[in-house]
């Protein structure tokens, strides 16, 4: 249940490439923390080291720790599976399994690793994760069909259930609305607030004012310019980021005047 | 006189481009049905006086059904010997060469396993007839001593080695080429989306490949076995050199058994008459053998419709 995550001094590359640049952050359990900053930045890479899903990229790699209360990931004898199974991760664009009925999208992730599990069980699993996904009412009656048969909005809510489902410590969101229209947004936005009680939410946003509605803290990337690395330029309480800036970069960012 | 704006001139050029490439691709249509009709009843007209012979003189002597249906079966034999054996290899290869084998490797195996195909298959009758049968013989000794109260490994054992077993092994060869590039092919095309929603859900790189990879490459897998059982079904030559042949018998380390295609070409050079027409029936139920087999993958394929992604 909701961990924190302690990031030092971390570097990360894309084979010889470095991409992201000495990041430093402490992200609190039971937060929800945005990551915001312009296109190409390295906030999704920055992201995807997060639970290791960087060095799924050919050539990606790190140096530096990631603690989750205090375990480094990337240290000697982790398995990225374990770490992946605790840090679950909502991407840009929905993506349930195109052959799995709605159900058995949500029992993917608890399926895996051999695990066995009751029907009654299941179904108690299902109902549960739906509902945490603010989806259940909408999907009560059709669980046998497929999931790719859902709106957009409703398939990135089944991408958040099937998360939950494997009951991670940390959520990570790439973008979860970026291919949504603004009521699904908002549905998603909500839940963020909700899943905010059991979870340590991260989230990567293009929308400043997303950043502004849904997190506690804010943290701003920026980069230099093309082929230098992203740097992790300002981490405080979203207030504070978009009220009063310590930085110069960060304001002219979050007033719109770059970027 | 009003004029619609609308009723423009240009981009009639345009038009005609749509035109062409519309008929061309409809003329292709067309001739692919009607080849595949002009073969159906040319068939059919040259086996016809097969079907209304009388029955002793028919080859074997009692109609045509009873001299066609063990090579059907012998057909069927090979084919199936061929397919179990290169369906699991052939993904097996297929998988190692998309998700698991590193790039500097993966790139010459596939170019390896796709110059199999362009093996002539006479060449690979020849090697199972010269070198696979003889190395074969021990195994089919072992076989028949310690599995023989299994029809199918009934002895005496071939001392050539030249049996249906021998001949599935190499259709199997002959097929998994195909099979291969095939579904290789298809898991490369797995959306990169799916895979990352399984790894980041904590799978494994097989679960990965189970829950992401196989369910989207199922019916092109299905479509490459299919292919591949078209090539088996219908090989010819190099059955007609590693088959020793002669009637049906269920064990597959003995000499007999015959397919149709290599009953054919074995017989066709020397065949006039009643006995011509005999062979272009076996050749029109090879037709509908491979026919039927097709329209049972498309069933299974269609049936999985609504969970294929397409929606």
């Amino acid at each position: 249940m909701a961990k924190r995550i302690d990031v030092n001094d971390l570097n990360v590359y894309y084979s010889k490439f470095l991409a992201v640049e000495g990041v430093s952050i402490n992200i609190e359990p039971k937060s929800v923390t945005a990551f915001i900053g312009p296109s190409g930045c390295g906030k999704s890479t920055f992201l995807r080291t997060l639970n290791r899903m960087h060095e799924v990229i050919p050539g990606g790699r790190v140096e530096g720790q990631v603690l989750l209360d205090g375990d480094d990931l990337y240290g000697a004898g982790v398995d990225p599976v374990t770490v992946r199974s605790q840090i679950g991760m909502v991407f840009q664009r929905p993506n349930p399994f195109p052959t799995m009925s709605i159900k058995d999208n949500v029992l993917a992730g608890v399926k895996l690793n051999g695990t066995k599990i009751s029907r009654s069980d299941a179904d108690d699993l299902v109902e549960k994760s739906l509902r945490g996904a603010n989806l259940w009412n909408e999907v009560k009656d059709r669980l046998d069909k497929p999931g790719s048969g859902l709106s957009g909005g409703q398939q990135q809510r089944l991408c958040i259930a099937r998360t939950i489902a494997v009951k991670p410590d940390v959520i990570l969101m790439d973008e979860p609305c970026s291919a949504l229209d603004p009521i699904s947004t908002l549905a998603i936005e909500d839940l963020i607030n909700e899943l905010k009680n059991d979870y340590t939410v991260v989230i990567v946003t293009h929308n400043m004012q997303q950043a502004a509605r849904v997190s506690d803290k804010t943290a701003f990337f920026n980069i230099a310019g093309t082929g230098k690395p992203g740097k992790l330029i300002e981490f405080n309480e979203t207030s504070a980021i978009f009220s009063n800036p310590e930085q110069k970069a960060t304001e002219d960012y979050v007033s719109g005047r770059f970027g | 006189m009003t004029t619609n704006a609308l009723t423009s001139k240009s981009s009639t050029s345009g038009r005609m481009g749509d035109k062409i490439f519309s008929g061309a691709a409809l003329a292709a249509g067309i001739l692919i049905l009607v080849t595949l009709f002009a073969v159906a009843v040319f068939l059919l007209i040259q086996a016809l006086p097969t079907f209304f012979a009388d029955p002793a003189e028919v080859s074997g002597g009692q109609g045509f059904f009873t001299y066609i249906w063990p090579i059907v079966v012998g057909t069927v034999i090979a084919a199936a010997i061929a397919l179990l054996i290169a369906t699991p290899v052939g993904l097996g290869v297929a998988l190692f060469i998309s998700h698991f084998a590193p790039r500097k490797v993966a790139g010459p195996l596939g170019y390896v396993i796709d110059l199999l195909a362009a093996i002539p298959s006479v060449i690979y009758g020849a090697w199972g007839y010269m070198v696979l049968a003889p190395t074969l013989v021990p195994g089919f000794e072992w076989l028949s001593k310690n599995l023989g109260f299994i029809p199918l490994f009934e002895g005496p054992a071939s001392q050539t080695g030249k049996t249906m077993l021998t001949a599935g092994i190499v259709l199997a060869v002959m097929v998994l080429p195909i099979i291969t590039s095939l579904s290789r092919e298809i898991f490369l095309q797995t959306p990169k989306l799916h895979e990352e929603a399984a790894l980041a859900l904590g799978a494994t790189r097989w679960e990965m490949i189970k829950t992401a990879v196989i369910p989207f490459a199922r019916p092109g897998i299905i479509s490459a076995v299919m292919l591949g059982l078209g090539r088996a079904l219908g090989e010819t030559m190099a059955v007609a050199l590693v088959l020793s042949t002669g009637n049906l018998i269920p064990s597959l380390i003995k000499t007999g058994n015959q397919t149709i295609a290599a009953e054919i070409a074995l017989n066709f050079p020397e065949a006039f008459g009643l006995r011509l027409s005999e062979l272009i029936a076996a050749g029109l139920v090879l037709f509908l053998i491979t026919l039927l087999v097709n329209i049972i993958a498309r069933g299974i394929i269609s049936r999985h419709k609504e969970f294929s992604g397409a929606n």
